[in-house]
């Protein structure tokens, strides 16, 4: 058990800072606003969930902000004129997942380095997007805002939707041939090769299905307000790719779970919140963010160290 | 020619009784080797013998275990690399190591100036430097061509520029000809006699051993890491030397035979791969057959298997399976067709290191073991238990990592992720490299069960009495073909002449 030693770890801290709040600030229990401040991270749950399959496969992908907001819009246009939801959220999901296969297919096909691939494709579609939009709002009809549900509602369906590509997946992982391949892959591709695996072909659908995961946090995260903003997904990818590794999931790929990312994401978004709660300057925040993540990378470094004598 | 020196000449380089363990294999076991100035001596031995281990203890790569050196007339326990490098020991590789993107000039000065990062740059005197060693060695080189434009064997003309200008009164040479044409071998050769005719000293290292009689004075043959003997060339004929280097009786390895093999289970008929640098190889291997494939380090074995495996496919030739031609294009497709390959190397790719046992096993075999592509744990641990019993795996339990297992329990493991697959064909590449005596001898008695049930093994190895003991028929292969077919059980001197190629007579493969 000893393989999920780092996950049990963040699991305890989370609870400790929970605890905590429950000492000092039992304001921050209160149903509604953690209601919505877990509702606010449940596309990037979304987005995690993939991140971390691309991480596991030992690649990176640092466009996801972008494709969410190239998603995202499309989404809202769609929605705007008169779409169903039913169907904006597969055409935004094939939206998202053609991205994605782009990046797969640069990464896979021509053996090219994903941080520059997606260093690429996140500033070009991100200026793509500003140059067609200009920078302008897309208002949402009536209907759209939290599925034309009352909101707890809404945040209710979103957060067992997210939960659901959680869990989805995350049984996937374990429990599809397919997901053993991605940690082999990420362990060892000439070893994988060797085994009768396609490396490439594994690489190529962890960022196709990182792209479909864009696709549907945008439609999640278009519902949430009356109008979608252009660049929604920006900073996205530094969210995601902290939530991934404070998570456990080792940046060399081949090693961590999906619990171990929902648990760095949740972690990571208390800090704000708590912080105000603690009324504790705002400043702080991203310091104390960069500071667990410089711990988790520090705890990664010291097992691999161990782990060689 | 020798000249018969009247008064002892002081040697420059002495190993006496030199031992090196690496875990439970002994690379080297006493090995005792003197070279003089102005001599080329080379060294010779199977693949495996002990030569590259006693390089790096030359060169301060490694420490040894028991024994001592003398060099430059002080008596030392162990080198480290900068005072080998300070005694004049320069050491040759096969791949040269320079930096690709600097000229041939900085690349000198790295190793010839001073360190410390503060110190003054003279571009010119560098440049001038360059060119007067390049001359000496009559290499027409220009001092600022860059490495990565030139080619193999001009880049070891500037090693050897660098061993000469440090001042090498020693220099190693490992195998320098391995790529070179006729005419820049003979110019190397050149170069090796002008070093001679300064009076440095030669470690030459070769397998050609037409190079050797042309070339050195004295040759010191390693067996299984002991030395045993050191001639003058003129005193030997090639016989000798293979009788040197195999002279040993095989232990312990129960005679060949006793099953009757079965239908032919793979044929090649003229297989080949340029990429791979293969061509023309013919044979068949039938179930319930092994069929050794011996050659040195280079001639082709371990492509050939990447053939098989599809992995760098065939672009020449037919490949039958019981009777039918196949097209083996990828790893897929040669494991549909009933083949498996446990690579060489198995740190590096035979096993992945950070998988537990059991998903090791079943890596390659997962639409064999899970129905409908989903993973159970309970028929993961059925297949991985029986794997484990039948192999001796000695782990922890299934959930074990396999970077905790010793070597010959993971080349178990990569053995037992084939048989999950139930190939029809099983190729193993240096199976037993680097595993201890006792791990040895368990990975035999496994080789040969496999084969009395009915599987067809085609084994690469680079261990003659292995290869002899284990196999019943013997392929040899030099240059990237097969040359011979020799039956199990031939004297180890035929095998090593044959993958020599010193005998003239080549049987039709």
């Amino acid at each position: 058990m000893k393989r999920r030693g780092r996950e049990f770890v963040l699991a305890a801290v989370l609870g400790a800072i929970l605890l905590a709040m429950a000492g000092w600030a039992p304001a921050f229990f209160e149903p509604a606003p953690l209601r919505s401040l877990l509702t606010r991270e449940a596309p990037a749950l979304v987005v995690a969930c993939g991140m971390a399959l691309v991480i596991l496969t030992r690649q990176i992908d640092i466009s996801v902000g972008s494709q969410f907001s190239v998603c995202s819009v499309a989404a809202g246009l769609l929605a705007a004129a008169g779409w169903p939801l039913g169907l904006v959220l597969p055409v935004a999901a094939g939206c998202g997942a053609l991205l994605g296969a782009l990046n797969g297919i640069l990464v896979a096909g021509l053996g090219l380095p994903s941080i520059v691939v997606t260093l690429g494709t996140m500033v070009a579609l991100r200026q793509g997007l500003n140059l067609a939009r200009q920078g302008e709002f897309v208002n949402l009809p009536d209907g759209v805002q939290w599925f034309g549900l009352s909101q707890s509602a809404g945040q209710a369906v979103l957060l067992v939707s997210a939960l659901l590509v959680l869990v989805g997946l995350a049984l996937a992982l374990r429990y599809l041939a397919a997901g053993r391949q991605v940690y082999a892959v990420g362990s060892d591709a000439e070893a994988a090769r060797l085994a009768g695996i396609r490396p490439r072909v594994v690489t190529l659908a962890v960022f196709t299905l990182l792209g479909l995961l864009c696709g549907i946090a945008a439609v999640m995260n278009i519902v949430q307000s009356p109008q979608v903003q252009p660049l929604a997904g920006s900073g996205l990818e530094l969210k995601v790719i902290a939530a991934v590794v404070v998570g456990g999931v080792a940046i060399s790929g081949g090693r961590g779970s999906l619990w171990g990312v929902l648990t760095g994401l949740v972690l990571l978004a208390c800090i704000p919140p708590a912080l105000t709660h603690l009324h504790i300057e705002a400043y702080w925040e991203k310091a104390i963010q960069g500071a667990i993540i410089l711990l988790a990378a520090t705890a990664e470094g010291v097992r691999r160290r161990k782990e060689r004598h | 020619m020798v000249n018969p020196t009247p008064q002892p000449v002081q040697p420059l380089l002495v190993f006496a009784n030199i031992a090196k363990n690496f875990g439970a294999v002994q690379a080297l076991r006493g090995v005792d080797f003197e070279l003089r100035p102005g001599e080329v001596h080379a060294l010779l031995g199977e693949n495996g013998a002990g030569k590259s281990t006693l390089i790096k203890v030359a060169t301060g790569a490694h420490a040894p275990d028991s024994g001592h050196l003398v060099l430059g007339g002080r008596r030392l326990d162990a080198l480290n690399p900068a005072t080998a490098r300070a005694l004049g020991v320069a050491c040759i590789y096969q791949q040269p190591a320079l930096f690709p993107d600097l000229t041939v000039a900085e690349n000198l000065a790295l190793r010839l100036e001073p360190a410390g990062a503060w110190r003054r740059v003279d571009r010119r005197a560098r440049r001038v430097r360059a060119a007067e060693l390049l001359q000496r060695l009559g290499a027409d080189l220009a001092p600022d061509a860059e490495i990565r434009d030139l080619s193999m064997p001009e880049q070891q003309l500037v090693e050897i520029a660098a061993a000469i200008g440090a001042g090498a009164r020693i220099v190693i040479m490992d195998e320098p000809t391995a790529s070179l044409t006729q005419r820049e071998q003979e110019r190397l050769f050149a170069i090796v006699r002008t070093l001679r005719a300064e009076g440095v000293g030669v470690i030459y290292i070769s397998h050609r051993l037409e190079e050797i009689f042309a070339l050195a004075d004295r040759v010191t043959v390693l067996r299984d890491g002991a030395s045993v003997g050191t001639h003058a060339v003129g005193d030997m004929d090639a016989a000798g030397l293979i009788r040197l280097m195999v002279g040993r009786e095989l232990a312990g390895l129960p005679p060949p035979g006793g099953t009757v093999p079965g239908e032919i289970a793979l044929e090649l008929r003229g297989t080949g791969c340029a990429a791979a640098g293969v061509g023309s190889v013919t044979f068949a291997v039938r179930a319930g057959e092994i069929l050794g494939l011996a050659g040195l380090v280079g001639a082709g074995r371990t492509e050939l298997a990447r053939v098989l495996f599809g992995l760098t496919p065939a672009d020449e030739g037919e490949i039958l399976r019981e009777g039918r031609p196949v097209r083996l294009d990828s790893p897929q497709a040669a494991m549909a067709h009933g083949l498996a390959y446990v690579p060489e190397d198995r740190r590096r790719h035979g096993v992945v290191m950070e998988l537990p046992v059991a998903q090791n096993i079943t890596l390659a075999a997962h639409r064999r073991v899970f129905r409908h592509g989903w993973l159970s744990a309970p028929a993961e641990n059925r297949v991985a238990a029986e794997f484990i019993a039948r192999l001796g795996i000695k782990a922890a339990g299934p959930e074990a990592a396999v970077a905790t297992l010793s070597g010959g329990n993971q080349q178990k493991v990569a053995v037992a992720r084939w048989l999950a697959t139930a190939p029809r064909v099983l190729i193993l590449d240096e199976p037993t490299q680097g595993v201890d005596i006792a791990a040895k001898g368990e990975l035999h008695r496994i080789i040969r069960e496999l084969a009395q049930g009915g599987l067809a093994v085609i084994l690469i190895s680079s261990d003659l009495p292995e290869i002899i003991g284990l196999c019943d028929r013997i392929g040899v292969m030099r240059g990237g073909t097969l040359r011979e077919i020799l039956p199990g059980g031939t004297a180890a001197p035929v095998v090593m002449a044959a993958a020599l190629g010193t005998n003239e007579k080549e049987g039709a493969a």
